[in-house]
């Protein structure tokens, strides 16, 4: 796993207050208690961490996130754009 | 116990700042979200905002004065000065003493805090104006409005983030009912587009990137907007016997807490509040052919609205008219309880239902007749106007049609 993907999954379990072995890629946010306040929580941290922006809209389902693979393939995606900006 | 009528209306709101061009947008589905133009948007995600439009200080006030006015207060007395003018209202004698003030703010002079601050903490000020805290405090507003008409009975101010002005109409009719006033100056305001509000809407990430399309499938979020609203509120009694034109009865009022979570909406809290409203009101779920929604744009609010709305109308709840004005208001926080207070007695007033606005197509997740773009007219006997606030604060009113208002007025 590389240093982004490890960060990414550091912040999800400390701000989502869920064990570090229980983050596999495809398991589901919701099935993982992580609530909605939680998401934005990590969200939050994540851009602070990384000096990203997230493009993230509660009211969207095209901007949702519903994995934690796909909050880490967000963060890379975002963190992979910036080095090459 | 006597009942508890309307007699005056005021409003400062995105769709016009006096109550026949509010009345004639409201009608019309014109909505007043727009490309936020008073907050530097370089740093903000968040483009669009339901601005007051048109409206200049200094037109309202003398400069002495404004000095002392964020302006979230400056939306309070101009709204009242029109409540109380068609409430035909002199305050002189024993009736200052009979008069409570009950406004409704959820975030205060926040406008003031924030230039206060960024001179503080950027420009590295050495010193804040004097007015800093009279100006920000959140009871300002009631104040204000109190030395406006020389008002001295009871006057506070009620707080329940977007419920606010819900609760403060609530109180005034718990206070008329309980014989403590024989008028209250009551409603809400809220002047919240600040850089470092907004700020924090955007990080909540609720906030819509284009517009505010209630109820519909592919709303994206709530709105932020501004404005103000004061309804003048006496004892039928008191209106009667000084010859009043009467908008509306203001029937009952239902409140309640989820007690469960600071930003998820709760169907069975909203519920409780509106069944409330209707037992106050002395109203069957049948009677009420409209609601006016709190509605907001959030795929959650909208969603649990409507089940709460289905939990506590059975079967009416498909034929129930179920409108949303912040698709032309925006979301004005404290004040928006009081603008769709004065929206759905005007209602109630004219026969006419007013549309939500920016509608594209039924969301299943939301089976509710949102009232799609276009006004309906169709007479209505009663309707509840709903507010459901952040913390889970609900606070749901119940009006009345009165059948011998006068006609055309407001």
């Amino acid at each position: 796993m590389d240093r982004t993907a490890d960060d990414v999954l550091s912040i999800i379990a400390d701000k989502g207050h869920v064990d570090r072995e229980r983050l596999a890629y495809d398991a589901r946010l919701a099935d993982l208690s992580i609530a909605s306040l939680d998401v934005i929580e990590i969200i939050f941290a994540l851009e602070e961490r990384f000096q990203i922006e997230i493009p993230f809209n509660a009211n969207d389902a095209r901007q949702e996130f519903d994995s934690v693979g796909d909050i880490v393939r967000a963060v890379e995606a975002e963190v992979a754009q910036r080095r090459v900006a | 116990m006597g009942k508890v009528v309307v007699t005056g209306l005021g409003v400062v709101s995105p769709i016009g700042v006096c109550v026949p061009a509010f009345r004639e947008a409201l009608f019309a589905g014109r909505s007043g979200i727009g490309p936020l133009t008073t907050v530097p948007t370089d740093r903000l995600s968040v483009r669009v905002a339901a601005e007051v439009r048109g409206y200049a200080p200094e037109d309202h006030f003398d400069p002495r004065r404004l000095a002392l006015l964020d302006r979230i207060s400056q939306f309070a007395v101009v709204a009242a000065r029109e409540a109380v003018a068609m409430a035909g209202l002199a305050f002189s004698g024993s009736l200052a003493a009979r008069t409570a003030t009950v406004l409704g703010v959820g975030v205060g002079g926040i406008g003031t805090l924030d230039d206060s601050f960024h001179r503080l903490y950027a420009e590295q000020a050495a010193r804040l104006h004097p007015f800093t805290i009279p100006r920000l405090m959140v009871s300002a507003p009631a104040s204000h409005v109190t030395m406006e008409f020389g008002l001295t009975g009871p006057a506070f101010t009620a707080s329940s983030a977007c419920a606010s002005a819900g609760h403060a109409l609530a109180t005034a009719l718990m206070l008329l009912r309980a014989g403590m006033a024989d008028v209250v100056v009551s409603g809400g305001t809220d002047a919240p587009l600040t850089l470092g509000t907004l700020k924090g809407w955007e990080a909540m990430r609720i906030v819509s990137p284009d517009t505010c399309r209630p109820f519909s499938r592919d709303r994206s979020g709530m709105v932020v907007g501004e404005g103000a609203a004061v309804l003048v509120l006496e004892s039928e009694e008191h209106a009667r016997a000084r010859g009043a034109a009467v908008l509306a009865e203001l029937a009952g009022a239902g409140m309640s807490a989820d007690a469960r979570d600071l930003t998820a909406p709760d169907a069975e809290g909203a519920a409780r509040a509106m069944r409330l409203a209707l037992d106050d009101a002395g109203l069957d779920a049948e009677d009420v052919p409209y609601i006016n929604a709190h509605g907001t744009a959030t795929a959650a609010n909208d969603a649990t609205e409507a089940q709460a709305i289905h939990a506590v109308f059975g079967g009416h709840a498909r034929r129930l008219m179920v409108s949303s004005s912040k698709s032309m208001l925006g979301h004005a926080l404290g004040a928006a309880g009081a603008l769709e207070a004065v929206a759905t007695v005007l209602a109630l007033r004219h026969g006419v239902v007013p549309p939500t606005a920016n509608f594209t197509e039924p969301d299943p997740a939301c089976p509710v007749d949102a009232v799609p773009n276009e006004a309906r007219s169709v007479p209505i006997r009663a309707a509840l106007s709903n507010s459901f606030a952040f913390g889970g604060l609900n606070a749901v009113l119940a009006f009345r049609r009165v059948p011998d208002g006068p006609a055309g007025f407001p």
